[in-house]
């Protein structure tokens, strides 16, 4: 069997990256002759959500119950997932290159015994297991033979397209709610605070997206990227280092660990193009770049460009647009 | 309240300023052309454990596994607050995940024998070369601590750990008894600069150094590559505000003006 961990939105519906990750392991089950897919899924199996992992192949959805799974424990996942192991030989175990799917997958890893691969885009051989995966935060790929058993990994966000399988599957629940140890309680979340609300304006689905990095330059560096996406009607869409310095929320971040989007144009502004945020936004259609530097590779990879500080070529397009919209 | 000895662990990178070459054998990074510094995760562990002692009257340490150069970011820490640096002089490229952590967890049990207990071990929460996600886990699970994976924000009242950072559904807490590990993400702490009178210190400062304790396994690695070099085709429509024209035509030709 191949194990895959399965995160659900708020909303109970699987989240995409989860279904590249079972799209994957559909590659590696048919590359092995056909072996089983099966879901661990953490707390119910909404019917919506049972119909999808149907499609997309699933043998078996396992899902973990219990108090012990009320509140996120790194440790009490990893150990529910044991607890789904012990029913099947399994050769596999993934999940997608979420922060929560690497920090379960390394506990599963670590109490196995057995290496782990963050970030894997594909694979090669079956025996020995190679799997190619980027480091050096995307510039380099390294190829890297798995030898423990199970082989455990994670799936880089947007490596592949989700696709369900051509034939379904009876994607049958089966509920465990195993005893957890209390040292593996011990660690778990206390507390959530209410995410900010989503005002992205569904970044998957815009036709334009404005997009904001580092050259920004700091939180009160928005002020024309925002009029720009409200004269274009555009949701804001922002690189990494945005999020994580807190000067844009993260609902808003595109890239391998945020959103991907689709539309007919994007207007990368100060965003130097790293492959973890190309794999947020490769599949639009057009893409006109704001950038200081004419080598960056958002710049170099995209449709067109404006080469120039965002700071004076925004509020010049912004006024343009005015101008000929009461002109 | 007890004063703490926090461990912070720091591992010499590449600088990603600098363009990536890599080694003959495809094992890693060609240092002869590369720029070093430690990640933004770990400068802000590295700040956190400053904050840390400082707060519990404690103090702060830090180790690398590297060769003789990583003592330079032994010293970059030293110059901005930690008191001790621990060098476990290796080759990191020959070494996994898996081996980091046991050698950790040897530095963390050594030091504890000799009176000086790290009940806190912070870290950052990927490398920023080989980008593993794991070492801090694993440590956990050698020292038999619980650990806390990703957070930006961290305090210790009283004995307790309370960390917190953002998760999927929202802004998460945690609240752990000490001994613990803590992976850190950038975001939540200003790391400081050094002054001079620091940097002067750091130089003092004796580095304790010590061989592996145990045999490495290895990383697993067949090799490294460079992925080819994307084609471009891209029309500049010109430069600096006296673009603005060029570009309010092509939003026209796509279509994407009207309203
Ligand atoms: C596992 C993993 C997952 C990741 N996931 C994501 C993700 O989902 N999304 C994401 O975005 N990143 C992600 N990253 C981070 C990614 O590697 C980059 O660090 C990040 O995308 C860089 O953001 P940036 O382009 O805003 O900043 P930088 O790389 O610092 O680029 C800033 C750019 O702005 C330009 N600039 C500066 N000033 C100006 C100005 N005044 N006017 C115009 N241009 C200016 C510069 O020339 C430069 O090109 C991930 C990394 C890892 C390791
Ligand atoms: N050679 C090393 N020396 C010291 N700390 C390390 C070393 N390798 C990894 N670490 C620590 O472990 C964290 C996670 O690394 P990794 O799991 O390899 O991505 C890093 O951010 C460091 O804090």
């Amino acid at each position: 069997m191949i194990l895959v961990l399965v995160e659900k939105d708020l909303a109970g519906d699987a989240v995409e990256v989860s279904l590249e990750t079972l799209t994957f392991a559909r590659s590696l089950s048919e590359a092995g002759g056909g072996v089983p897919i099966d879901a661990v899924v953490v707390g119910d199996v909404p019917p919506a959500l049972r119909s999808e992992l149907a499609s997309y192949g699933v043998r078996g959805v396992h899902a973990l119950t219990g108090p012990a799974f009320d509140a996120f424990a790194g440790a009490a996942w990893a150990s529910g997932i044991e607890t789904v192991l012990a029913t099947t030989r399994s050769v596999v175990v993934t999940a997608a290159g979420t922060p929560r799917g690497g920090e379960v997958l390394a506990h599963v890893a670590a109490r196995a015994g057995v290496p782990m691969a963050a970030n894997v885009l594909s694979f090669g051989g079956l025996s020995p297991f190679v799997v190619t995966r980027q480091v050096v935060g995307g510039q380099a790929l390294e190829e890297m033979q798995l030898a423990g058993r199970p082989a455990v990994f994670t799936v880089a966000g947007h490596a592949v397209e989700a696709a369900p399988a051509a034939a379904a599957g009876p994607a049958e629940v089966h509920e465990h709610s195993p005893e957890v140890a209390e040292a593996d309680l011990v660690a778990r979340v206390v507390s959530t605070d209410e995410p900010e609300p989503d005002l992205s304006g569904g970044l998957t689905s815009a036709r334009v997206v404005v997009g904001a990095g580092r050259g920004a330059g700091s939180a009160d560096g928005f002020a024309d990227l925002l009029e720009l996406a409200d004269l274009l009607d555009a949701p804001l869409g922002v690189s990494r280092v945005v999020t994580s310095l807190g000067w844009r929320p993260h609902h808003e971040q595109v890239g391998q660990t945020g959103s991907r989007i689709s539309p007919d144009l994007y207007i990368p502004c100060g965003i130097s193009g790293a492959i973890q945020h190309w794999a947020g936004c490769s599949s639009a259609k057009a893409i006109l770049a704001i950038n200081t530097d004419a080598d960056a590779p958002m710049v170099t990879r995209a449709t067109h460009a404006v080469i120039g500080d965002l700071h004076e070529v925004v509020p010049a397009i912004n006024a343009e647009i005015r101008r000929r919209r009461t002109g | 309240m007890n004063a703490l000895d926090v461990l912070v662990c720091v591992k010499r990178v590449p600088d990603s300023t600098s363009e990536l070459v890599l080694t003959e054998d495809g094992q890693g990074v060609d240092g002869r052309f590369a720029g070093f510094t430690m990640s933004q995760h770990e400068q802000c562990a590295v700040e956190i454990a400053v904050q840390v002692a400082a707060a519990t009257g404690g103090a702060a340490s830090v180790l690398t596994l590297g060769d003789g150069d990583a003592v330079e970011q032994l010293r970059a820490a030293l110059a901005v607050g930690c008191t001790a640096a621990t060098h476990v002089v290796a080759d990191s490229q020959q070494l996994g995940p898996a081996d980091v952590a046991r050698e950790i967890a040897a530095v963390v049990r050594a030091h504890e024998a000799d009176g000086r207990p790290h009940d806190l071990v912070l870290l950052g929460h990927d490398a920023a070369d080989t980008g593993d996600f794991q070492v801090g886990i694993r440590l956990a699970y050698e020292l038999g601590r619980p650990v806390v994976n990703g957070v930006t924000v961290v305090s210790v009242e009283d004995g307790v750990l309370t960390a917190s950072g953002d998760g999927p559904d929202g802004h998460e807490t945690y609240r752990v008894p000490l001994p613990a590990v803590v992976t850190v993400l950038e975001g939540g702490v200003e790391p400081r600069y050094p002054t001079v009178p620091g940097r002067m210190k750091a130089k003092k400062v004796p580095v304790e150094e010590r061989g592996l304790a145990g045999t490495p396994a290895g990383a697993a690695r067949v090799r490294w590559s460079l992925p080819p070099a994307a084609p471009s085709d891209v029309q500049v429509l010109g430069k600096g505000p006296e673009a603005a024209p060029a570009v309010v035509d092509l939003l026209e030709q796509l279509g994407v003006l009207a309203r």
